[in-house]
């Protein structure tokens, strides 16, 4: 039998009045406007647009707002409302090579062309609580110098130009949308770099931390991170042409991995690849971890049983909505569910009983 | 429009206007348009429409392209009273934005166009450049100068 019971409509109410209230705070404090969150929190930002998988500033900036600050929150608020968004189209590959980085490090070559420019980062701070934060007050202005006016050139091409390291093919193919079809195993690789670059930022931390620390080791450099605005081109059907439609700020990261060879070809490096919506180096190197980590197959590596290596572990628990949904839902009323539950272990409790007692 | 192939030097100039307009701040765009007078007469022909653009990426930067994620943009088509069709595709959620770049595409194809090329665009690429530069400067002053450590005796 199933009985349906409703109620609740007032409390839910009430809960979302107070909700409103909370999240307003002390009223004797100003208000957060959300472009106060986009220009002072712009790496929490960066986030919900990277996780919510859609790019816009001032959108992620008002969710943080909605959301009190619960990034997963913001994030399921962003992905709920790009569904209602009709497709204009897909836009060309971005060019990285183009970007005017304005950060570039590299870990392998000290001297590449275009140096490495540390650009705003917290590296080398000394993690100490800033007390001055908490005062009124601006900072001086940021020192300038005279500026590069070429291009930055990727730095793994100068391995690739002496073949030490794998190539990547260049193909026109279009690449299978996981927002449109189902997920389905195995998974191309374009495929995998879609889901890991909306993967949770903590989960794919941890995958990435777990292969340094032995669980598929595959000993990476970073070849190259560099962050900056990449322009995004889309062919526009009733032009005839391409236009660049919008400018994205988003963070690579390329890195150099221990070597695969086979009778036909000598040893080579191979390469891990990370890229991400904004200013947002820990999710892309974890990406380009574990992105290298996933291609154990094409290399013709070992599979050893490493919990980053497994695609479908990966691929099936690195979004956060739907895991923070299956997660969550076991809170809410199961009082059916259970009550057969309870029944069963009663019925089982007498018989062992009865039993004992013979 | 006529129909006909249009040559590069047609589409190369328009290409360029587009582009600027697209990721153009909204207020200056919105402030100079207004400056530059009113509005020629037209007829809207697509209400501004806000939808999104899937931006893709390249594994390893060269290879294979892969869905990064969606871009919102926000399109609108007008068509001015002698003729001339405009089309705006803008990023972001700004309605008032995309209708903006619509006129303007429309206008640049008239006798209007040095004019509004002075009185919005060139200004506009102006703050945009400036904005880069800028960004490209502080990038600058934070490159590493390296120099060697001499270590152990001299000759």
């Amino acid at each position: 039998m199933y009985v349906a019971v409703k109620g609740g409509e007032a409390a839910i109410e009430a809960a979302h009045g107070w909700l409103a209230e909370a999240r307003r705070g002390d009223p004797s404090v100003p208000v957060l406007s959300p472009d106060q969150v986009r220009e002072q929190l712009s790496l929490a930002v960066a986030r919900v647009m990277a996780e919510g998988s859609l790019f816009d500033e001032d959108l992620a900036a008002l969710a943080i707002k909605q959301a009190r600050g619960d990034l997963i929150e913001a994030i399921f608020l962003i992905r709920a409302y790009r569904t209602t968004l009709p497709r204009f189209g897909a836009a060309r590959p971005v060019d990285t090579a183009r970007m005017r980085p304005i950060r570039r490090v590299s870990a392998t070559f000290k001297d590449a062309p275009g140096g490495q420019v540390l650009g705003p980062t917290f590296d080398y701070t000394h993690r100490l609580i800033d007390f001055a934060l908490a005062a009124e007050g601006e900072p001086p202005a940021a020192r300038e110098a005279a500026a590069r006016a070429e291009a930055t050139p990727h730095i793994l091409d100068f391995l690739g130009k002496d073949g030490l390291i794998q190539q990547e093919a260049s193909t026109e193919e279009t690449p299978p949308d996981l927002t449109r079809q189902p997920l389905e195993l195995p998974a191309s690789r374009p495929l995998r770099l879609q889901a890991l670059t909306r993967g949770d930022e903590g989960f794919m931390l941890g995958m990435a931390y777990s292969t340094q620390r032995g669980y598929g080791r595959n000993h990476p450099f970073v070849g190259e991170l560099r962050i900056g605005m990449v322009a995004v081109e889309l062919d526009i059907p009733e032009l005839g042409f391409a236009i660049e439609v919008a400018e994205v700020m988003v963070t690579e990261c390329e890195t150099v991995n221990q070597f695969a060879g086979s009778k036909t070809e000598p040893p080579q490096f191979t390469r891990g690849y990370g890229l991400v919506f904004g200013q947002s180096e820990r999710k892309a190197i974890s990406m380009a971890l574990v992105d290298r980590a996933l291609r154990w197959r094409e290399l013709g590596e070992e599979n050893v049983g490493a919990p980053a290596q497994d695609e479908e572990f990966v691929l099936y628990h690195s979004d956060n909505i739907q895991g923070t949904g299956f997660v969550e839902h076991i809170k809410l009323p199961h009082y059916v569910d259970f009550q057969s539950e309870l029944e069963l272990i009663r019925k089982i409790r007498a018989d062992a009983m009865r039993e004992a007692a013979e | 429009m006529t129909g006909t192939a249009e040559t590069d030097s047609v589409i190369e100039p328009r290409r360029a206007w587009l582009s600027l307009l697209a990721k153009a701040p909204a207020a200056s765009l919105a402030r100079l348009w207004a400056e530059a007078g009113p509005a020629p007469a037209h007829e809207v022909l697509r209400r501004p429409e806000i939808g999104a653009v899937m931006a893709r990426g390249r594994a390893g930067g060269a290879g294979a392209p892969f869905n990064l994620g969606e871009i919102t943009v926000t399109r609108a088509a007008v068509r001015l009273e002698t003729g001339e069709e405009g089309h705006g595709y803008v990023q972001g959620r700004d309605k008032a934005k995309a209708l903006t770049a619509a006129l303007i595409d429309a206008v640049m194809q008239t006798g209007d166009a040095p004019r509004l090329r002075a009185a919005v665009l060139a200004p506009l690429a102006a703050e945009m450049a400036a904005a880069a530069e800028a960004r490209a400067r502080k990038a600058a002053a934070t490159k590493v100068e390296f120099f060697t450590m001499v270590r152990g005796e001299s000759e």
